[in-house]
């Protein structure tokens, strides 16, 4: 019954993708793309429940491509990814609809048929049985995705942005394909169900690309450089919906590929190892960067890429505690794990969008010319400060309850664990630390910067609140990070069963661990009946008294502007100054001199350095190489005709030295 | 009876933490020669406080007003969750220390913004360096009791303390001193104490949190100094259970054991301020590095 609801949902995506490239540049395009979107998810999300009621289902169908059947499956971490992805497209399509009324005279059809497509795409990549149908689907991903990156192609950053975008997808497709050759290519058969790791093959080499290919779409470092161009360059919606879901198909991958390669036991302690230290490096590396940039879009997918990380430090606890064989420390992790992936599909999905109503009211993404914006976008700005508390994994919202169980699972590892495990654990615990630290001074300068204080610049100071459709899904992202922030543990049940396959030993009873959820909630209930408690009391005791408005104290300064305010660059330039050998920013300065000073100015920047210093270089050093084969190719016919001849010779030869 | 002592610490670190803040003026004034203010100044500051109105700051919104309540609430729950020597804490469970970090964390994310609201540049640099050196002291407490729980074998701070020095000294001692050493500079770290901030500056361009609540006034200012006697009551209690090795299984005269040893806590920060000058705002971070490898050498030992 699922699959053939989802098989609806799809094609129902498809061909409303479909009327919406008719339509084109028509008005309606608009509206139905959007509608389209919100109908497809409620379908998905209805086979994605019944799935989890009813169980593991299958839709296998006779089709004329090689290597298997058309055969797509739910089960309960299919499920799980397409509850994320169906909510986060449907709010991403109501909110696209008024984010992109106002782009006059754009094709709009197009951009809805991509939207629709990458849709309906992300729902066949995690229910697809079977790999040619898997691949498939992934390139339809890369390439809307593609299409939606470059909407705004007039724009030579967007078009290089989405051109690193598909080289990056593709560079991960090919390790994709490589891996599923090795996986499936000697028993020709392509069916997941029927894939296992073939004697002769190495089941690291598997693990490796697939960390390599599932990771250049998730975000991995160093594999994350397309996301901080991506996003920004991206209408809100789409990076919402890209951020928010789209790169945790990668995790899907990862986890996915992992069951073919036999049980969680039986995996060498390595394999969560890398992850682990992959998720260390990729989440201190992410929020570093993040809080360096100046472009409110390129710190949220910086920070995107600090949330992966914190992902696969779940993911690595799981596999070391299941290598371990202790069930309890590699469930806590992995739910842990799989509860970050919901939990940021909902709060970086809530930052994107109101980034977005903040770009529709200023028309720039540049931090340092906000501020103040809370005034005039009242709910904007209550939804964005809800989103930055749970996005730093601070109680009482969502983003502590998935953090704190992969702290648990690392706590319990240390205890619970032999080996080498008790330090991979205190490694997640300093990271994750680290992480909570840095995303701390990453978002009190987000909100704080662009929100509080007095306005920057005049776009600042005419800013306006978002429309009511827009403010309806920033309210309801918003109520979900405290929602899941209050029944965190019912939330973990969903994930559990979506995790049930992927643990060593079912047997065992997770139930009193997951139990330690409910005091998270009891404490998260407690500290929202605390602050309105004295909220209450603060109020009693001013009734009567005066309450005046005044300036914010000057320390005597006559003449104070909204400009001497602190800028984002200077409240993080510290933190920037300390770890300046990772980050490597770069300062352009004039200082004033002279008795009569002129003009002064400073400028920071801090650009990617696995860009600057690895990528940038190797692919000048493959255009070099490349260079030095342009004699080859000069135009004439002639001598192309003769390469042909002697090519055709060649091989003639070499066809008879073979056949004696 | 173990539950009770639970209860009476809860009850005697809300109603006399604010003393802590008067013991240590107390002992400054000893050192300075100088007969110093009322032990009990703090109170009567508070009580004048809460019979103030309010002025509030025209550039500010609803977050500065909401930054006191947060904080005040997030000690709360903090107090709730921290053993006082043997005592164990009143809600105990395995990973508080988890919460515990995280609910000072969001203390310190709403004074942050409550003070990024003012639009003041001063308090836009005490936040600044609020956060800076925050993201530093976080690795440094929770890698010292990953230490304490690898010694231990177990995940719950009030399990942690419990049995921390059930089997003897000797056995735990090197990782019980390193993270000693290394909470204490946590504790003088994030209560904004010398050598790191000076709670008695008169500088605004050299504070760290005095200055992040330079325009609360009132009621308001009442709420955040007595979360932080709390906050500075918190963090000496988790001193107090790795430096104290006193373990008497009467409950009520392990209390009295803690009891004694936060005021001697509060006597010990009064002898650093007054012996210590305060350190530039860049060795800070290499202060807090130092206690995040002390934390690191308990855990390398402890795992040995």
């Amino acid at each position: 019954m699922s699959p053939i609801l989802l098989s609806a949902a799809v094609c129902f995506l498809l061909a409303g993708a479909v009327l919406c490239a008719m339509l084109s540049r028509a008005k309606a395009a608009n509206a139905i793309g959007g509608i389209v979107a919100v109908v497809g998810a409620a379908v998905a999300i209805a086979s994605a429940v019944h799935a989890l009621q009813t169980g593991d289902e299958t839709l296998q169908l006779p089709w004329s491509v090689p290597f298997g059947s058309f055969h797509i499956s739910i089960d309960g971490l299919s499920a799980f990814f397409i509850l994320a992805i169906s909510a986060v497209c449907a709010l991403g399509g109501v909110y696209g609809v008024s984010y992109l009324r106002h782009y006059k005279g754009k094709n709009l059809g197009a951009s809805w048929f991509f939207f629709n497509l990458l849709f309906a795409s992300m729902l066949m990549v995690v229910t697809a049985w079977n790999a040619v149908l898997f691949l498939a689907a992934w390139e339809v991903m890369s390439l809307s995705s593609f299409f939606l990156v470059t909407f705004e192609h007039e724009r030579q950053e967007v078009r290089k942005a989405g051109w690193v975008y598909l080289i990056s997808a593709h560079v991960g497709m090919a390790c994709l394909l490589a891996m599923f050759i090795l996986l499936g290519g000697q028993n020709q058969v392509m069916d997941f169900d029927q894939l296992a790791l073939p004697p002769g093959v190495s089941a690291a080499a598997i693990f490796l690309l697939a960390v390599v290919g599932f990771g250049a779409k998730a975000g991995i470092c160093p594999m994350h450089v397309w996301l901080p161009d991506a996003h920004p360059a991206a209408p809100s919606h789409v990076s919402a919906v890209m951020s928010g879901v789209m790169i945790k198909t990668g995790i899907y991958g990862i986890l996915r590929t992992l069951t073919f390669l036999g049980s969680p036991a039986s995996w060498p302690g390595w394999w969560g190892w890398t992850l682990l230290v992959a998720g260390a490096i990729t989440g201190v590396v992410g929020i570093l960067f993040a809080l360096a940039q100046h472009d409110m879009k390129r710190v949220l997918a910086y920070s995107s890429i600090e949330n992966v990380g914190v992902i696969c430090l779940g993911l690595g606890l799981w596999m070391i505690g299941s290598a371990g064989g202790n069930t309890i420390i590699a469930a806590l992790g992995l739910i842990g794990a799989l509860l970050h992936v919901w939990n940021h599909a909902i709060f970086k999905s809530l930052m994107f969008l109101g980034a977005g109503a903040v770009v529709h009211a200023t028309g720039t993404r540049n931090i340092e010319q906000l501020g103040g914006l809370l005034k005039p976008m009242k709910h904007t700005g209550v939804a964005f400060a809800i989103g930055s508390i749970a996005i730093c994994g601070l109680p009482p919202f969502n983003g502590f309850v998935g953090e704190f169980l992969i702290y648990a699972s690392a706590f319990g590892g240390i205890v619970g664990l032999g080996g080498s495990a008790p330090i991979a654990c205190l490694l997640a615990i300093a990271a994750l630390a680290l992480i909570g630290g840095l995303a701390a001074v990453c978002f009190t300068r987000l909100f704080g910067i662009m929100f509080l204080g007095e306005p920057r610049s005049e776009v600042a100071r005419h800013a306006h609140e978002a429309g009511v459709s827009m403010r309806v899904v920033l309210w309801i992202l918003a109520g979900a990070c405290v929602l899941v922030g209050l029944v965190g543990p019912l939330v973990a049940g969903v994930a559990a069963l979506a995790a049930e396959d992927l643990l060593p030993s079912t047997g065992l009873d997770i139930g009193p661990s997951l139990g330690l959820l409910w005091r998270i909630s009891g404490a998260s209930a407690g500290l929202i009946v605390f602050a309105g408690a004295f909220w209450l009391l603060r109020r009693r005791l001013h009734a009567g008294r005066p309450i005046e408005k005044a300036g914010t104290w000057d320390c005597g300064y006559a003449e104070p502007t909204s400009r001497m305010q602190y800028t984002a660059s200077s409240f993080s330039w510290p933190v920037i100054d300390m770890f300046r050998h990772v980050l490597r920013p770069t300062l352009t300065r004039q200082l004033p001199s002279g008795p009569f000073p002129g003009r002064a100015h400073l400028t920071s920047r801090t650009h990617d350095i696995f860009m600057r210093f690895f990528y940038v270089p190797l692919f000048a050093m493959a255009q070099r190489l490349g260079q030095s084969l342009r004699w080859v190719q000069h135009g004439r016919n002639q001598v192309y005709v003769l390469y042909i001849a002697v090519t055709l010779l060649a091989l003639l030869l070499w066809k008879l030295g073979t056949e004696q | 009876m173990i539950i009770l002592a639970s209860i009476i610490h809860v009850v005697l670190a809300l109603s006399l933490s604010p003393l802590l803040i008067g013991v240590i003026n107390r002992v400054k004034a000893k050192f300075a020669g100088r007969r110093g203010r009322p032990l009990l100044q703090l109170y009567y500051d508070l009580w004048k406080l809460l019979h103030k109105g309010a002025v509030y700051s025209t550039t500010t919104t609803w977050v500065f007003r909401t930054g006191p309540l947060v904080g005040i609430s997030a000690v709360l729950v903090a107090i709730s969750l921290v053993p006082l020597g043997r005592v164990p804490a009143l809600a105990a469970f395995d990973g508080d220390i988890i919460l515990l970090a995280y609910v000072l964390g969001l203390m310190r994310f709403m004074t942050v913004l409550a003070a990024l609201d003012t639009g003041s540049a001063f308090e836009g640099m005490g936040a600044g360096r609020e956060v800076q050196f925050s993201l530093l002291a976080e690795p440094a407490l929770l890698l010292g009791v990953g230490a304490l729980s690898i010694s231990t074998g177990d995940w719950s701070l009030s399990g942690i303390y419990g049995s921390l020095f059930a089997d003897g000294l000797a056995a735990v001692a090197p990782t019980a001193v390193m993270v000693a050493a290394s909470l204490l500079i946590i504790l003088l770290a994030e209560n904004s104490r010398i050598p790191v901030d000076d709670p008695n500056t008169h500088l605004e361009l050299t504070m760290i949190h005095e200055v992040m609540v330079l325009d609360h006034g009132g009621v308001d200012l009442a709420f955040i100094q007595y979360a932080a006697a709390l906050k500075l009551w918190v963090f000496c209690a988790l001193f107090v259970g790795v430096a104290l090795p006193l373990q008497m299984h009467w409950p009520l005269v392990d209390l009295a054991f803690g009891m004694a040893g936060v005021f001697i806590v509060a006597m010990v920060i009064g002898v650093i301020e007054s012996t210590m000058a305060r350190l530039r705002l860049l060795r800070v971070p290499q202060m807090l590095v130092v206690s995040a490898v002390l934390a690191m050498i308990a855990v390398l030992w402890a795992l040995r």
